[in-house]
């Protein structure tokens, strides 16, 4: 099938020709999965698999990804219909997985929390109050940052201050959005230079979000005693804000790999799937922050 | 638009033995391993299913054979809680719902007449990651404290407190998330994106749109059951609350989000199956489909309310009287869709010129009997009445009614009705016909008995049971036996079809409807390279 002419796929839908890559990516998540099963059980070879799936993980989608940008001028605009659609559905996917923590997030601060309260045979004394940490839980101290005698009992903690460190990383993922749209006006209006320079600048805004949280992190580790162990309260605020986190990455890195790929230019004012595909995704973690912040950090 | 179309068509006829020499079909290795084509991926999903479907079944009759007799005879019952938990993940991640996508992946490209599925790589990881997921829930068997014996809800805490199997329960449940969500999105893309000139939403055949609207519910549920397991295994190992009260969580969040997913994913398992029945009756009542449209509407009223129903599973976990009317009302009026689809499949028959070949006789089957295992539904959805039913063998008989006689024996019938297009060659057709009986009364034996253990208070999961429960026990367990010697038959029937019998003609049954009946028996490895045009 893939042997025919770049004029058949102009009338053909381009169905790709047989490839092992689907299968030993499959061998590597199989390393990766066990591997982690095996990891928080305590088991030395845990990592050693996780290890090997990883880098295989990572080479098969390089090597994967390599044959389709090989491919894609054969791929007629049936076939960029089906990636821009499947993408759109896989974000869809993302925006589920996001719902399930912030629904999580819902019930076990309006529904969870005060019925602990209501039972005062169970948990005779406990408030309910947000954030909790639950009826035995460290203890909720100040809002900012603790006094040292304050973090020295080490039931206690204190909360990020929202308007701080979260309030800057607002207006920076959504100054990188604006920037993302800039380069990407520049693209179809054929001005390289222009998508280059606001993309670049996209990426490092990405990369200076991710530099605050993580520093935002330490300072909760370290100065406020708020952990992924500080009852419901830090459950919800690292999971949303680590997943959050975690996509925030991939968004950037691919973002990172479009730059490269519009230094070599490879994009037309027509002809950029990827570089749309990574521009929803990467609008979509700045709604999912935009909830976080309104959602984990103010209220 | 479509002028040149049947010009293309035209020339593509004229062509036809030069494509011949174009259709070389990869081998070995390159064929099973590489492919990137939807019959082969197809075919490898239906294997896998049905190899599932053995496994499964062996752990049903061990679970069985434990509960011929009060005491316990063959197995601990420690095994015998990890048989129910594995037969159950098993039969629903490993059998029903891969056997649903490999009769989507053979068949939804040749009903909307595409040349494959929209992203045929893809296509293929989504099913090489399942036998890796199953390999690792299968030697969850051999870690210290074997599989995982909580029941397949997984439910906290019980789950937070078992050993290593749960965690490979977990990462396994993750990768077979990862192949739902990419073969639903390859099914959505195919069907938005690759439908033949002419064939506009509304004339797309009803499996199709059953698969669409399904394939829609798993992309939506399957992240949700990824988000709750997570949360499990960061409980477990990384010191977060979310099912904790010493922490300010709560175990009943487990089963809230668990149900989120767990009630879509009943109908994940039922709507393809109800496509399969659209297309079967038809075709032997020799009249068009009854209500197409109110087939569509119903099917996506389904999986909408699917949505807003899902603590019908968990009345008696102590939720607000509101939450309890809410979820009892909302769930009784899934009934509503249900019996339109019901009503249509029979007046689809009423006054067609009807005969009963195997696949006919499984869709009366699983009309007749998915019907009983919705009346059971509605009995459970009465708050009040399912304080009684609730994890009973009352629920035990009715999901398997809606399962087993629902969607398993769809697929059956969707075997017989298909597999002389895959494969060229006619079925006996008295051995299917001796399957059909088999099947349909052996499962009777099995499970209608279990309704009146339930109603008189035998709990489910439970390796042991009072003496008086002792006979419909053993109904139950003959019944079992004799229903899972009876798919040998069924595996026979497709071996020895596969490698010969009467040659299929293109048609295959009587004026069938669709675009499948229009390519050859077998289907060409290559179909619809230019595409058909449908008026």
């Amino acid at each position: 099938m893939a042997s025919h002419s770049p004029e058949h796929y102009k009338t053909h839908y381009y169905v790709p020709d047989s490839s092992v890559y689907p299968f030993v990516s499959s061998i590597a998540l199989f390393f990766i999965a066990l591997g982690g099963a095996s990891l928080v059980n305590g088991y030395a070879i845990g990592p050693k698999m996780m290890t090997i799936g990883g880098i295989g993980l990572a080479s098969l989608l390089f090597i994967w990804f390599r044959r389709v940008i090989a491919e894609s001028p054969d791929y007629n605009m049936d076939v960029d219909k089906s990636f821009r659609m499947g993408m759109a559905w896989f974000i869809f996917s993302e925006v589920m997985f996001f719902a399930a923590f912030f629904g999580a997030l819902y019930y076990l601060r309006n529904l969870a929390v005060p019925w602990l309260a209501e039972t005062e045979l169970l948990w005779p004394g406990f408030e309910a109050m947000w954030p909790s940490s639950g009826p035995l839980g460290a203890q909720i101290v100040t809002n900012g940052v603790p006094s040292a005698t304050e973090i020295s009992e080490a039931t206690k903690y204190g909360l990020i201050d929202p308007l701080h460190l979260p309030l800057y990383n607002t207006l920076i993922l959504l100054t990188s959005s604006v920037t993302l749209t800039i380069s990407h006006h520049a693209l179809r209006a054929s001005n390289r230079a222009q998508t280059i320079i606001w993309l670049a600048i996209t990426v490092a805004l990405g990369v200076w979000f991710l530099a605050l949280q993580v520093t935002e992190y330490i300072e909760a580790y370290q100065q406020l005693g708020l952990t992924l162990g500080t009852g419901v309260y830090g459950s919800t605020f690292f999971m949303l804000t680590g997943f959050h986190g975690f996509h925030v990455t991939l968004g950037a890195f691919i973002l990172f790999i479009v730059l490269l790929r519009c230094m070599k230019g490879h994009f037309t004012p027509e002809r950029h799937f990827v570089f749309e595909a990574g521009a929803w995704y990467w609008h979509f973690v700045d709604v999912v922050w935009v909830g976080l912040f309104i959602f984990v950090y103010i209220l | 638009m479509s002028d040149t179309a049947v010009a293309h068509g035209h020339d593509h006829a004229h062509d036809h033995d030069h494509d011949h020499d174009h259709d070389h079909k990869p081998t070995g290795f390159r064929r099973w391993f590489m492919s990137t084509n939807h019959k082969d991926i197809g075919t490898l999903y239906l294997i896998f299913s049905l190899t599932m479907l053995f496994l499964g079944g062996a752990m049903a009759l061990v679970i069985r054979a434990e509960l011929f007799q009060p005491g316990l005879q063959f197995v601990d019952p420690h095994f015998f809680n990890q048989m129910t938990t594995m037969h159950a993940l098993i039969m629903v991640f490993g059998a029903v719902m891969p056997g649903f996508v490999g009769f989507a992946n053979w068949m939804v490209p040749l009903m909307v007449g595409a040349p494959d599925m929209a992203l045929p790589r893809m296509n293929n990881w989504s099913f090489w990651i399942l036998p890796f997921a199953f390999s690792i829930l299968l030697l969850s068997f051999f870690v210290p404290g074997g599989a995982p014996a909580a029941g397949w809800t997984l439910y906290a805490p019980l789950t937070v407190q078992g050993g290593m199997s749960v965690d490979m329960a977990i990462v396994a449940i993750h990768m077979m998330g990862i192949s739902s969500i990419m073969g639903a999105i390859n099914i959505i893309v195919t069907t938005l994106n690759m439908r033949a000139p002419g064939m506009t939403l509304m004339k797309m055949p009803m499996f199709v749109w059953t698969w669409l609207i399904t394939a829609f519910l798993l992309i939506a549920v399957m992240p949700v059951f990824a988000g709750a397991v997570t949360m499990l295994l960061t409980d477990r190992h990384f010191g977060t609350a979310f099912f904790n009260p010493a922490g300010g969580g709560d175990p009943v969040l487990f089963q809230h989000i668990f149900w989120f997913f767990g009630h879509p994913e009943v109908y994940i398992m039922i709507l393809p199956a109800f496509g399969i029945i659209s297309q079967i009756i038809p075709t032997f009542a020799r009249k068009p489909l009854f209500g197409y449209s109110s087939m569509v509407f119903a099917t996506a009223a389904i999986a909408f309310l699917s949505f807003i129903v899902w603590a019908h599973h968990m009345f008696t976990v102590g939720m607000p009287l509101q939450g309890e009317l809410f979820f009892m009302y909302a769930t009784m009026l899934i009934s509503v869709p249900t019996g339109v689809k019901v009503f249509n499949w029979v007046t689809t028959m009423w006054r067609g010129s009807m005969t009963f070949e195997t696949p006919m006789l499984y869709a009366i089957g699983v009309v007749f009997l998915f019907t009983m295992g919705g009346l059971s539904g509605l009995m459970l959805a009465i708050t009040p009445a399912d304080f009684q039913y609730h994890d009973t063998y009352f629920v035990v008989a009715h999901f398997h009614y809606v399962l087993f006689s629902g969607a398993v024996m769809a697929m059956m019938g969707g075997t017989f009705y298909w597999l002389p297009k895959w494969c060229g060659h006619m079925y006996n057709e008295t051995l299917g016909k001796w399957h059909f009986w088999l099947t349909t009364i052996f499962f009777n034996i099995t499970f209608f008995p279990q309704h009146f253990l339930g109603l008189a208070g035998m709990p489910r999961r439970y390796a042991d049971y009072p003496i008086q429960f002792t006979e419909f026990n053993q109904w139950s367990t003959v019944g079992a036996f004799g229903l899972g010697i009876s798919q040998l038959l069924f595996v026979y029937i497709i071996v020895s079809t596969v490698r010969g019998g009467k040659k299929a003609t293109t048609e295959v049954w009587d004026n069938p409807e669709g675009l499948e009946w229009t390519v050859p028996s077998p289907a060409p490895f290559h179909t619809f390279d230019e595409p058909p045009v449908v008026k």
